[in-house]
């Protein structure tokens, strides 16, 4: 690993952080917009285990798995608001989900 | 301790929910009790500061105040739940337990002393809102909101998440304590800045500040009235007590102030945005959403003047807020009807002549939102402001006068309706001693806080030196 420069992962990860904030603001499905978000926390992961490969210190290596826990946590109340959501209106095509007006 | 404490809590609460078919009144009175105790434990012990679970966690000091407050907001909300549950139908057993986690989480959040304490607390906290906002899952209100809560506040722990990560990769380490000890040396690397910006654009959509505000008025119509009156009040507190944590170098060792410029921006677009979009309102609760930017506006003043004494008029502000608040949801879910109805302005007409309590009750919470002496909102906003011009933002503290001036308007139109308009419908009003209670104990801290603001403030500045 030590082979390649820690900039090619950090730049790898960045772009996959913006990837997941553009699909969040560009995709109109609600299970697509969940997934660029565990993107996002994916490429923080990937962040975190760079560094914590590089300073030589594994307190980045423990809060990933923390991070991971609690994506899948996120991810069984996400999935279930979605299951209620789509039970009521039969869509979870977010510019549907409207009955809120300014 | 009263970390302890409330995870027994909670694992009880759960044997209490399965094991027999009357924990539905067991349930909320055992959560008042635990609420209750733990407030009351962390404030005597305010002045008792010590580090918990090897440096992970701070007991005392400023997080003991913040305990303080979430516990006792859960207490009054899980008050006035009681009745508001019965008359939607609604009563899930996971309702109380849900909000005790989420107050586990705040509590958490507030005295971690390592920035991976506040992500776990963080989420401990969104998971139980995400589920709390839909606990109505039949509605389709409910589900909206959830939905719409849920997909923001995920995005924002995204950027806490690649926040947390750009800080640690800079700093080598997530102890906030060697955080605080070395800013000024990390603060030279363009990557710690950059890491500590994505943290504070992720809480600032946790506090709802502008532009980040665009989830809160629809979650806050959307959601039951008792779990907005908990989110608008604990939930932004929690959020606001990891900006204080944050910034503490800025506040105690005198380090630049990086994010002046930022929280200065951000703070006066909501304190302007918050009220001149409440104006045209008239639903209750979304009015009460935009007011809701409008504070966290004129609370950020303190983060962006960044000195001991406007650190300590936000703490003030946001107990004092959470006071006010729950009182005015209290008020609100005690007159709704089933199925949201009764949560329109109009509603409020001739409100007098139905219940002249509830009437009396809702002009205090509105003049006390509006800031207008002797009530415990004018001091909120008199600390934060004095804090602001000390720290040469004159022009800040200008804006959030003349945005109070404005927001007078839409507070005061309510208690206009309350008893200078006839009535159009007619309905009882079904409330029961919960409800009453919470209202006449948020009432009373209120008009405390106003007549006696030394009292609070005392216990808040011993806690923040």
């Amino acid at each position: 690993m030590s082979n390649v420069p820690m900039e090619y992962y950090l730049i790898l990860s960045a772009f996959m952080f913006c990837v997941g904030v553009a699909g969040v603001l560009i995709r109109r499905n609600a299970i697509v917009v969940f997934m660029c978000i565990e993107l996002m926390l994916n490429s923080a992961n990937l962040t975190l285990v760079t560094f914590s490969s590089y300073l030589g210190n594994s307190i980045g290596q423990v809060f990933v798995f923390f991070v991971m826990t609690v994506a899948a946590a996120e991810a069984a109340v996400g999935l279930a608001i979605i299951i209620a959501m789509f039970r009521n209106k039969m869509t979870v095509n977010i510019d549907e989900i409207n009955i809120f007006k300014w | 301790m009263p970390y302890i404490v409330i995870g027994v809590g909670i694992v009880l609460s759960v044997i209490i929910e399965i094991s027999t078919k009357k924990s539905k009144e067991i349930l909320p009175w055992f959560s008042v009790l635990l609420f209750m105790g733990t407030a009351i434990y962390s404030i005597v012990n305010v002045s008792q500061s010590f580090v918990l679970f090897s440096g992970m966690l701070e007991v005392g000091g400023k997080s003991a105040i913040f305990n303080a407050i979430f516990n006792f907001s859960a207490a009054l909300i899980v008050l006035s739940s009681i009745d508001y549950l019965k008359k939607y139908e609604a009563y899930y057993g996971e309702y109380y337990i849900l909000i005790q986690s989420s107050v586990l989480g705040m509590m958490v959040m507030a005295s971690a002393q390592d920035i991976f304490m506040v992500f776990m607390g963080l989420e401990l906290m969104s998971i139980c809102f995400y589920a709390l906002v839909g606990i109505n899952r039949k509605r389709l209100s409910a589900n909206e909101a959830s939905l719409k809560y849920f997909l923001l506040g995920a995005f924002a722990t995204g950027f806490i998440v690649y926040g947390i990560a750009l800080i640690y990769g800079s700093a080598g380490s997530t102890s906030i304590q060697n955080l605080v000890e070395n800013f000024v040396s990390y603060s030279s690397n363009i990557i710690f800045v950059l890491g500590l910006l994505i943290f504070f654009v992720g809480f600032s959509f946790k506090i709802a500040a502008v532009p980040f505000h665009m989830w809160v008025p629809d979650v806050y119509e959307g959601s039951a009235t008792t779990v907005t009156g908990f989110m608008s009040t604990a939930g932004k507190a929690a959020a606001f007590s990891v900006f204080i944590i944050m910034l503490s170098a800025v506040v105690s060792y005198n380090a630049p102030n990086f994010f002046k410029n930022y929280f200065a921006v951000i703070s006066a677009l909501s304190m302007v945005l918050g009220s001149v979009v409440a104006i045209s309102q008239d639903n209750l609760k979304r009015m009460l959403a935009y007011s809701s930017i409008s504070h966290a506006g004129y609370m950020v003043i303190g983060l962006a003047a960044g000195n001991l004494y406007s650190i300590a008029g936000i703490i003030f502000y946001l107990a004092v807020y959470s006071f006010i608040n729950i009182g005015a949801f209290s008020v609100i879910s005690a007159i709704e009807g089933k199925d949201e109805s009764r949560i329109d302005i109009k509603s409020y007409a001739g409100l007098h002549s139905k219940s002249p309590f509830l009437a009396a009750m809702i002009s205090l919470f509105m003049f006390a939102l509006a800031g207008i002496p002797p009530l415990a909102g004018f001091f909120g906003k008199y600390y934060v402001f004095f804090g602001a011009i000390q720290a040469d933002l004159t022009w800040l503290a200008i804006v959030g006068v003349l945005s109070s001036v404005i927001s007078v308007y839409f507070y005061i139109r309510v208690v206009v309706y309350a008893y200078f308009k006839n009535s159009e419908e007619n309905f009882t009003i079904q409330t029961s001693v919960g409800t009453y209670s919470a209202i006449i104990v948020s009432a009373a801290l209120v008009i405390i806080c106003g007549f006696f603001p030394d009292l609070l403030l005392g216990i808040i500045t011993t806690a923040v030196k």
